[in-house]
C-alpha cells in the first residue's frame, strides 16, 4: 500500500534532500484525521466509548501494519506444507510420515491455511481496518478537491521554492497571465485581488490531488479484489477430466473425474457444450542434455458449444484454451492409455478398452489398473506399468527411457479374487484393491499384439496398442474479470500515489510606488517533489515575457541561505 | 551464424563480464582503501556542507511556517522537526572526520596537502577506472544475455541460470542509473559488483544449462511480460536492499559517533534512506505489476489465476513485506531503522522466493531446470 495511507493529505514543509517523502510528522496523524489512535487513555465506561476506541485502534495504521506483518506469517506455512486445496494426495502422504506431527499440524489448520479461520481472521480484520481508514479520508479528499486552493503565505520569499522580479505590465495582466500559465498546465488556480490600498493580485494554484486519489483508489480496489475473490469461489466451478483420444466429453457433472463448486453455484445447470478430442500430439527434444523435455502439446478437439451448434474444428495447447461461454477449458496433462483386451475363463472377451495409466516420471512410465468384474469363474484384475520406450535396465528392471511411444510395452501383474466393486463402495479407477484377490501368475512383459494367458483357464489379456489421452481442467470463474479490473485498479492507484507529486505555487504581484509591479513566486511541495523548481522557473520566464523581458532585475532572490538551498536543490536535480 | 556459436559467445561474453567486474571491484575497493578525498568524497562532503545550510533553512522555515499562519492553517504545511536535528546528526562524522585528519596537522601545510592530493589524484583514478569497468562489465552482460537470446531463439530468461544473468544485469544497469544521477552512491560500488560476482558465480557453476528451448507451459508472450518484470523487480531489490544495509550501518556509526574510512566515505545516512526509498517506491508498483501480470499468466495456462502454489505464497510475502515497508515509512515510531529493517526483511523474502523456493519446494513453478531434478 502506498506509504503515505493514513496520515493525512498535507503537503509538508521540510528542507529539500532532507526528510524523504512521506515523512510527515505526528501532529499530522493526530490532528487531521480520525484514523490514528487518539493518545491512549483509558476509555470511558459505555460501551460506545469502548467501541469507538476499539474501532480507532483496529483502523490505526500501527494495527495495518502489525496486521500486514501477520498475514505475511500466516502464509509461510501455507507453503512449507502441502495444501488440501492444490494436493489432497500430498496431504495424506505428509500425515502417514508424521504420525505425530502431522494430526496436530492438521488440526491448527496447517494444511488449509488459506482457508483457515485464522488466516481468515487476519485479512478480514485488515480489510475491515482499511475500509475503516478509506472511508472517511474518501470525504475529507472530496472536501480537499472541492475547496479552493490555500491562500498564499504573507511572505513568499520563506518558501522553499521562490522568486521575484519586478515587471512593468500591471498586476491585474500578471496575475491573469499566471493564471492561464498555470491553468494551461491544469494546476488548479485560484485568483484573488485585494480592493483598497495597494494594487495588489495574487494567484493561488495546487496540483498533485491525483496522488491521494490514487492513493485511494488503490486501497478501495484492494476490497474490490476481496470481493471479486469472493463472486469467484461462491459461483465459480471447476474440475478435471481425462479424455481418451477418440472419445466425447459432455460437460455434466457425471462425466468429471473431480469437481469443485462453490456454494452458489448451480452444478446442474453447466453449459451445455461437448466436445471430441479427435487427435492429441507431444512432440518432444531428442536427444542432448534436455533429451525427453517436452516441445509442444496439442489436442484437436471438434467442439459444438450447445447440443444443436453446428462442430467446430478447436486447436487447445497450452497457453491456449478454449473458451466456451465464458468457461474455459484449458489442456493441463496428457499420458497414454493403452488399449487391452480382456478374456475370461470361458472365452468371453468382457473388456476391450482403452485404459488410462498414469504418468509417473518424465519419461512417462505410467501407472494403471485393469479391472475386469465380468470376467467369469474369477474377477479378474491387472496392475500394470505401462513403457512408451521400454528397455529393460540390468538395475531397475523395465524402464522408459524416452517419453514417445517408440517401443511401448506394458508390465501387467495379474489377480483374481473379488474386485470389491459390488458392495458400492467408492474405488478409484487407478488403484486395485488387492486384499480380497490373490495372485493369478506371474508378471509379464508385453509388446504390442502380445497376450498373457493366465495359468488355470481363468482367461488372457492382450495388449492391442496404446493411445494417448488428455487431461483437461474446466473451469469458470464469475470473480475473474472483476478481480483483474480492480488489480489493474489498484495497480493504476499505487502508480499514482507513488509517482505524482502533489505541490503549491503562489504568485503575488504588487504594484510599487514607482508605478512598477513586483512579482513573487512562491513553491512548495514535498521533499521528494524535485521538479518544482523547474516549473516555478517556467512560470518566471513566461511572466517576464509580458513586457519583452526588458526590465531590471531587483529581487531574484539571490541572497540569503533559502535561495542557495534552492539553487542547490536544483542543481543536483541537474546533476 | 549458428545458434552454437551465438550459444557459446554468450557464455564467453558472462566469462568475460566477470572477469571485468572483478577488476572493477578491486579497484572500487581500492578507491575506498586510498583517497580519503577523492572527487566522489568531495562530493558528498560538498553535499553534506550544503545540507548544514539546509538544516539551518528547514529550521528558520519551520518558524516562519508557524508565523506565516495563513499557509500553516490552511494547510498541512509542517515542517518536521525531527528531520533538522537528524541531518545535524547526519554531518557529524563528517566534521569528526575533519578534525581526525587534522591529526596529519603536524606536517607543514604545504607538505599536508601534497600529500592529500597525491592520494586523492590516485583514488580518483581508482574510482574512475572502477566505475569505467563496471559500464564495460554491464555492457559485455548485455552482450551475453542478448547472444543467449539469439542462441536459444527466444526471451532469454527461462530458467534459473538465464534469470541470474539478466538479473544481474538489471542490478548493473540500476547501480550505473543511481550513480550517474547520484554521484555520491557510486561508492555503492563495491557493495553491488560483490552480489553481481556472486550471483553471475553461482549461475556458471551450479544453475548453467545449456541453450535451448522452452517447455510448452513457458511458450507465451507471458514469459516475456511477467518474467521481464520479475528481473527488473529483483535487480532494483537488490540494489535498495544494498543502500538499505549500508544506511542501517552508517546509521550505526553516525549514532556511535564512530568515523572510519568507508562512513567518511559513504552519503550520509539521510540520503542512503532515501535513495532506499526511491528504488523501493520505484520498484513496488513493478513488483506488484510481475505478480498480476503472472496471475494472467496463469489463468491463462492452468485455469486459476491463483493456486497458492510457493512461488505466488512467497510472491505475495513479498510485496506485504514491502507494503509494511511502505506503511512504516509514514507511521510515527516506525520510521528509520525499524522500516529498514522491514526492508532487508522484504528483501530476504524476494531472495528465498528465488533460490528457496526452486531449491525446496515442488510447483507449478518448477521451471528452474536445476540439475538435480
Amino acid at each position: 500500500m502506498s506509504q503515505d495511507a493514513r496520515t493525512g493529505t498535507g503537503i509538508s514543509v521540510s528542507e529539500p534532500g532532507a526528510g524523504p517523502e512521506g515523512e510527515q510528522p505526528e501532529l499530522l496523524d493526530t490532528t487531521t484525521l480520525s484514523t490514528q489512535p487518539a493518545p491512549v487513555r483509558v476509555p470511558g465506561l459505555g460501551w460506545w466509548e469502548l467501541a469507538r476506541w476499539a474501532w480507532r485502534q483496529l483502523t490505526s495504521m500501527r494495527t495495518a501494519l502489525v496486521l500486514l506483518f501477520l498475514l505475511a506469517l500466516a502464509s509461510i506455512p501455507g507453503s512449507v506444507f502441502p495444501q488440501e486445496a492444490t494436493n489432497t494426495g500430498d496431504v495424506a502422504g505428509y500425515i502417514a510420515q508424521h504420525p505425530t506431527a502431522g494430526p496436530i499440524l492438521a488440526r491448527l489448520g496447517m494444511f488449509n491455511v488459506f482457508g483457515s479461520v485464522w488466516f481468515s481472521a487476519i485479512y478480514l480484520l485488515l480489510f475491515i481496518s482499511l475500509v475503516g481508514c478509506v472511508v472517511p479520508r474518501s470525504l475529507l479528499h472530496i472536501r480537499a478537491m472541492r475547496a479552493r486552493p490555500p491562500a498564499a503565505p504573507r511572505n513568499l520569499s520563506r518558501l522553499p521554492e521562490h522568486q521575484s522580479f519586478t515587471t512593468s505590465s500591471a498586476p491585474a495582466t500578471v496575475s491573469e497571465a499566471a493564471r492561464e500559465a498555470l491553468r494551461s498546465r491544469r494546476w488548479r488556480v485560484t485568483t484573488a485581488s485585494h480592493p483598497g490600498g495597494r494594487d495588489e493580485h495574487t494567484v493561488c494554484a495546487e496540483k498533485g490531488y491525483l496522488r491521494e486519489t490514487g492513493n485511494l483508489v488503490f486501497h478501495a480496489a484492494l476490497v474490490l479484489v476481496l470481493v471479486g475473490i469472493a463472486i469467484g469461489s461462491l459461483w465459480g466451478t471447476s474440475g478435471s477430466v481425462i479424455v481418451v483420444q477418440g472419445t466425447a466429453f459432455a460437460n455434466v457433472l457425471s462425466r468429471y473425474d473431480s469437481f469443485r463448486a462453490g456454494p452458489q453455484a448451480d452444478v446442474n445447470d453447466l453449459p451445455p457444450f461437448s466436445f471430441t478430442m479427435t487427435s492429441f500430439s507431444a512432440t518432444y527434444q531428442q536427444g542432448g542434455p534436455q533429451n525427453g523435455a517436452p516441445r509442444s502439446f496439442a489436442a484437436d478437439l471438434m467442439v459444438r458449444d450447445t447440443p444443436t451448434s453446428p462442430e467446430r474444428a478447436v486447436t487447445i495447447k497450452v497457453n491456449q484454451p478454449l473458451v466456451v461461454n465464458g468457461t474455459k477449458v484449458f489442456l493441463i496433462g496428457h499420458g497414454y492409455a493403452p488399449h487391452v483386451t480382456v478374456r475370461d475363463g470361458e472365452g468371453r472377451v468382457v473388456l476391450s478398452e482403452a485404459v488410462p495409466f498414469l504418468p509417473r516420471d518424465g519419461m512417462f512410465t505410467s501407472q494403471g489398473v485393469v479391472k475386469a468384474p465380468d470376467a467369469r469363474p474369477k474377477q479378474l484384475g491387472f496392475e500394470g506399468y505401462f513403457l512408451p520406450t521400454a528397455k529393460i535396465d540390468p538395475q531397475r528392471g523395465p524402464i522408459s527411457t524416452f517419453p514417445a511411444a517408440n517401443a511401448p510395452e506394458l508390465v501387467i501383474a495379474p489377480f483374481k479374487g473379488d474386485l470389491g466393486l459390488d458392495d458400492g463402495t467408492a474405488q478409484s479407477v487407478y488403484a486395485l484393491d488387492t486384499s480380497r484377490m490373490t495372485s493369478a501368475g506371474q508378471p509379464a512383459i508385453l509388446a504390442v499384439g502380445k497376450s498373457l494367458v493366465l495359468p488355470g483357464k481363468l482367461g488372457s489379456i492382450t495388449f492391442d496398442g496404446v493411445v494417448p489421452f488428455a487431461s483437461f481442467s474446466i473451469a469458470h470463474d464469475p470473480g475473474r474479470d472483476p478481480v483483474f479490473i480492480a488489480a489493474m485498479a489498484a495497480l493504476a492507484g499505487l502508480m499514482l500515489s507513488l509517482f505524482v507529486r502533489r505541490r503549491r505555487i503562489w504568485v503575488r504581484a504588487i504594484s510599487d510606488s514607482g508605478g512598477r509591479t513586483l512579482v513573487a513566486i512562491g513553491g512548495l511541495a514535498r521533499a521528494e517533489a524535485g521538479g518544482l523548481g523547474g516549473e516555478v522557473d517556467a512560470l518566471v520566464e513566461r511572466l517576464r515575457r509580458l513586457d519583452g523581458g526588458s526590465t531590471a532585475d531587483v529581487g531574484q532572490a539571490a541572497t540569503g541561505p533559502t535561495a542557495q538551498a534552492t539553487r542547490f536543490a536544483r542543481d543536483r536535480e541537474n546533476s | 551464424m549458428s545458434t552454437q556459436t551465438f550459444a557459446q559467445l554468450s557464455n564467453g561474453f558472462v566469462y568475460a563480464a566477470m572477469a571485468v567486474l572483478t577488476l572493477a571491484m578491486l579497484a572500487f575497493a581500492a578507491e575506498l582503501a586510498f583517497g580519503s578525498r577523492s572527487r566522489v568524497a568531495r562530493t558528498v562532503r560538498a553535499e553534506s556542507d550544503r545540507e548544514d545550510e539546509l538544516v539551518t533553512v528547514g529550521a528558520a522555515a519551520a518558524g516562519q511556517a508557524a508565523v506565516a499562519g495563513e499557509a500553516a492553517d490552511a494547510l498541512d504545511v509542517v515542517v518536521d522537526p525531527e528531520a533538522g536535528s537528524s541531518a545535524t546528526i547526519g554531518s557529524e562524522p563528517l566534521a569528526a572526520g575533519r578534525s581526525a585528519s587534522g591529526a596529519d596537522s603536524a606536517r607543514t601545510p604545504t607538505e599536508w596537502a601534497d600529500r592529500a592530493e597525491a592520494r586523492e589524484r590516485r583514488a580518483d583514478k581508482f574510482g574512475g577506472v572502477a566505475f569505467s569497468l563496471t559500464v564495460l562489465g554491464f555492457l559485455l552482460l548485455a552482450g551475453a544475455v542478448v547472444f543467449r537470446g539469439l542462441a536459444a531463439q527466444r526471451a532469454p530468461w527461462g530458467n534459473m541460470y538465464e534469470f541470474s544473468v539478466a538479473s544481474a544485469l538489471v542490478v548493473l544497469a540500476v547501480f550505473i542509473a543511481v550513480s550517474l544521477r547520484r554521484p555520491g552512491l557510486r561508492y555503492l560500488g563495491v557493495f553491488v559488483v560483490v552480489p553481481v560476482l556472486l550471483t553471475l558465480g553461482l549461475a556458471i557453476s551450479v544453475l548453467y544449462v545449456p541453450a535451448g528451448p522452452l517447455v510448452p507451459a513457458l511458450k507465451s508472450y507471458w514469459l516475456v511480460i511477467h518474467v521481464a518484470a520479475a528481473i527488473v523487480s529483483g535487480g532494483a531489490f537488490l540494489v535498495g536492499g544494498v543502500v538499505t544495509v549500508l544506511y542501517l550501518v552508517q546509521d550505526y556509526w553516525e549514532r556511535r559517533g564512530i568515523v572510519n574510512s568507508i562512513s567518511r566515505r559513504l552519503p550520509p545516512s539521510e540520503q542512503l534512506d532515501q535513495s532506499a526509498y526511491r528504488l523501493f517506491a520505484f520498484v513496488f508498483p513493478l513488483w506488484t505489476f510481475a505478480i498480476i501480470a503472472g496471475a494472467v499468466w496463469a489463468e491463462n495456462a492452468w485455469g486459476k489465476y491463483w493456486s497458492w502454489d510457493p512461488k505466488e505464497t512467497w510472491a505475495l510475502i513479498t510485496w506485504l513485506a514491502f507494503a509494511c515497508y511502505l506503511h512504516a515509512r509514514a507511521t510515527a515510531g516506525w520510521k528509520g531503522r525499524k522500516a529498514a529493517y522491514i526492508a532487508v526483511a522484504g528483501l530476504s523474502c524476494f531472495l528465498f522466493n528465488y533460490f528457496g523456493v526452486n531449491i525446496f519446494f515442488s510447483g507449478l513453478h518448477s521451471y528452474g531446470g536445476l540439475p538435480n531434478k
